[in-house]
């Protein structure tokens, strides 16, 4: 396990994609120097989660004298921070690396470089013991309430496991009260505890998932595409739960989606990703009424909605998304782009910045004005 | 007047299960005209895809069976026709786009020769003028270098590319009607944009009718004229795209408008209010309730709900024929 002094990339390793001055000096532990990209602005005590430049690099094909290595940039110099509370959302589509960012947060994989900073603690040097504490805090919901519960075991075991790894019960009758509670919590009726997986619909499911994330008291969960597996009249109660509980225990959310409806009616922020990069940050209200990335507006008006006489124009894009493999150099999305500047889109990365300095909306994009 | 060029009356398909006979479609009737655009909406196992497939008559034989109905493309009837009759209206009057691109081709050849053995199987054309024509198709359907891109293996394309190869396929021999079936919930949403695009611009060129099946409301509204709702094997609405989502005539149909998220109005910074939601679960198709299928799950439920199924009867709509399954009808 690396700590922060040894993390320069072993020899074999691409070049982070970002411009040196790749990472800010270790934070002494204080949550407000926390993510400090602008120092004339201190971030707010509320922070709970920052990331900075967080990058996964996947090797995939192997030169034949291992000489020529090529790399999946999942994530690519990713940076943003979560108040406690609050829920962060996380859009974009199939392979832009938002699946493997919430999982390089729980430390389920190792990020290639960059920082994960939880109350102020970098969680990237730590050994899987001294993770073991934190990984109560941290917790997931995946997406496929199908699979990601084991089909051989009752909700009893499903979500009493968690309970007694972290050893949270002091007796058996301990244990069973709390499942019953967190079932009480969730919507599920209190004789379910005895079943099985099979037994239940997928939105049922979904809340036994919940339960399980639920039973160790965490303070923030990612949510992984919670409802995309789910139908429509189903969707609509399991995002009232998690808003509930979300009020009730204080809980903050990461929530992955690539429904770009849900995400509005459910995040206080929203970042948008493309190939790896965040190009946009904003609160979901700025975001959804005034995008500046060109992606995030194709993005945006690409959504189907119900009301009739509001056709809006639509932003297609050309072409497909690029592979992660071999991105285009630049701007990833420049090929696509009706805004590039050759000699400036496609050479240079842009960074992500305020719009203005008195904004809290921040974009990837050299001509963020240009329509 | 000329009628419909699809018309389906009282279908019922079943499947034999270890729990005994379900019907998986029950006695759904509904006509796609000319040149129009059709969409059934309904949550899973409500028996869209069912529809489709018996349309086609691909419903697997056991378990499955066309128990009784008609289906008429152009007044003739297809469940009367002979296995080799059927398969020439297959793909030539009418073809089918699916949900999954990857399973539907074959990885073994290439996506050219694909569509020439298409072609060729309904069309008695040389080798060489079945290739050019599957060109021109992929070039139709809006694939880049298409000369090239004809050679390419499937597992060469991207997802959106495939459901476009598909879509080339299925209108290679100018079908009067093409069933899509969620042929972009498999895809990213920028791509579902320009798919849609492809196949409303590709309708207004071929004058080909389409039967979209999805469980996409927001699709279903702009792409559409006409909407049947599906719940538990019934249609229990069949409207105007317009007036189903400006004044929907069937509790369940409300409740699955106002469960989505609507859109954001400019400048509210306001708390965001809770989704409406439809209490409770679909019933078991094997172990129906006697009256409604909704009525368990219906805000407006009253004692008749519960006794005797409705029927699917017409309400008043100046923007053209609507029906509903609902004794409540006139009230909403």
């Amino acid at each position: 396990m690396s700590d922060a002094s040894s993390s320069k990339p072993p020899p074999s390793l691409p070049p982070p994609s970002l411009p040196p001055p790749s990472l800010p000096p270790p934070s002494q532990g204080s949550a407000r120097d926390v993510g400090g990209t602008d120092s004339t602005r201190p971030a707010a005590p509320r922070t709970l989660l920052a990331v900075e430049r967080l990058s996964k690099y996947f090797p995939v094909e192997r030169g034949w004298f291992a000489r020529e290595e090529k790399f999946v940039r999942a994530v690519d110099g990713v940076s943003f921070r979560v108040r406690r509370g609050e829920t962060m959302g996380l859009v974009g589509e199939s392979g832009c690396g938002k699946s493997t960012l919430g999982r390089l947060i729980l430390r389920l994989i190792d990020p290639t470089y960059g920082r994960i900073m939880y109350e102020g603690r970098d969680l990237v040097p730590l050994g899987q013991s001294a993770l073991r504490p934190l990984r109560r805090k941290l917790q997931i919901i995946f997406q496929d309430p199908y699979s990601s519960l084991n089909p051989r075991m009752t909700v009893k075991q499903i979500v009493g496991e968690a309970i007694r790894v972290h050893k949270l019960a002091s007796n058996a009758a301990d244990e069973t009260r709390m499942i019953a509670e967190l079932l009480d919590q969730v919507g599920l009726r209190r004789e379910s505890i005895d079943r099985y997986p099979h037994e239940f619909s997928g939105g049922q499911r979904q809340r036994i998932g919940i339960a399980r994330a639920l039973a160790v008291q965490p303070e923030f969960i990612v949510c992984d595409e919670p409802i995309s597996a789910l139908d429509v009249s189903i969707q609509a109660q399991i995002v009232n739960l998690l808003q509930d509980l979300q009020e009730r225990l204080g809980l903050t959310y990461l929530f992955i989606s690539h429904d770009l409806k849900i995400v509005e009616h459910m995040s206080h922020r929203v970042c948008v990703m493309y190939l790896g990069r965040v190009v946009e940050q904003a609160s979901s209200a700025d975001l959804y009424d005034h995008s500046f990335h060109p992606y995030s507006r194709a993005l945006l008006s690409a959504v189907p909605f119900v009301e009739p006489g509001r056709r809006k124009l639509r932003v297609l894009l050309e072409g497909d998304i690029p592979s992660p493999i071999d991105p285009p150099t630049g701007c990833t999305f420049h090929p696509r782009c009706p805004r590039r500047e050759r000699g400036k889109c496609d050479v240079e990365v842009p960074p992500l910045e305020r719009i203005d300095p008195a904004s809290e909306h921040k974009v990837a994009c050299f001509h963020p004005h240009l329509d | 007047m000329p009628g419909p060029l699809l018309r389906v009356r009282d279908l019922v398909t079943s499947f034999q299960t270890d729990a005994g006979l379900l019907r998986a479609v029950d006695r759904v009737s509904f006509d796609v005209p000319a040149g129009s655009s059709v969409g059934i909406v309904g949550e899973s196992g409500c028996g869209k895809s069912v529809t489709a497939l018996s349309i086609l008559r691909l419903v697997q034989s056991p378990p499955g069976s066309i128990e009784s109905g008609s289906i008429e493309l152009e007044g003739k009837d297809l469940l009367s026709l002979s296995p080799a009759e059927m398969r020439a209206i297959r793909g030539n009057d009418i073809s089918m786009v699916f949900q999954e691109p990857m399973t539907s081709l074959n990885p073994v050849y290439t996506v050219g020769a694909q569509i020439v053995e298409a072609i060729r199987l309904h069309q008695k054309t040389s080798r060489g003028a079945a290739w050019k024509r599957a060109v021109e198709m992929l070039q139709l359907v809006g694939i880049p270098s298409a000369d090239t891109n004809a050679r390419a293996y499937p597992h060469q394309l991207s997802g959106g590319m495939r459901q476009r190869v598909m879509i080339a396929m299925a209108i290679a021999c100018q079908p009067k009607l093409l069933l899509a079936d969620e042929p972009t919930t498999a895809l990213d949403v920028t791509i579902q944009a320009q798919i849609l695009a492809t196949l409303r611009d590709l309708r207004g060129r071929l004058g080909m009718s389409l039967l979209l099946i999805t469980h996409d409301l927001g699709v279903v509204a702009e792409h559409t004229d006409h909407v049947i709702v599906m719940y538990a094997a019934r249609v229990i609405e069949s409207a105007p795209a317009a007036s189903l989502f400006t004044r929907p005539r069937h509790p369940y149909t409300r409740g699955l408008l106002e469960s989505i998220p609507r859109r954001h109005v400019p400048g509210d910074l306001g708390p965001k209010p809770r989704l409406s939601t439809i209490e409770g679960l679909v019933p078991d198709l094997r172990n129906l309730p006697p009256g409604c299928r909704f009525a368990d799950r219906c805000p407006m439920r009253i004692d008749a709900c519960t006794k005797v199924e409705p029927e699917l009867v017409p309400v008043d709509d100046d923007a053209g024929p609507h029906e509903s399954r609902c004794i409540r009808a006139n009230e909403l």
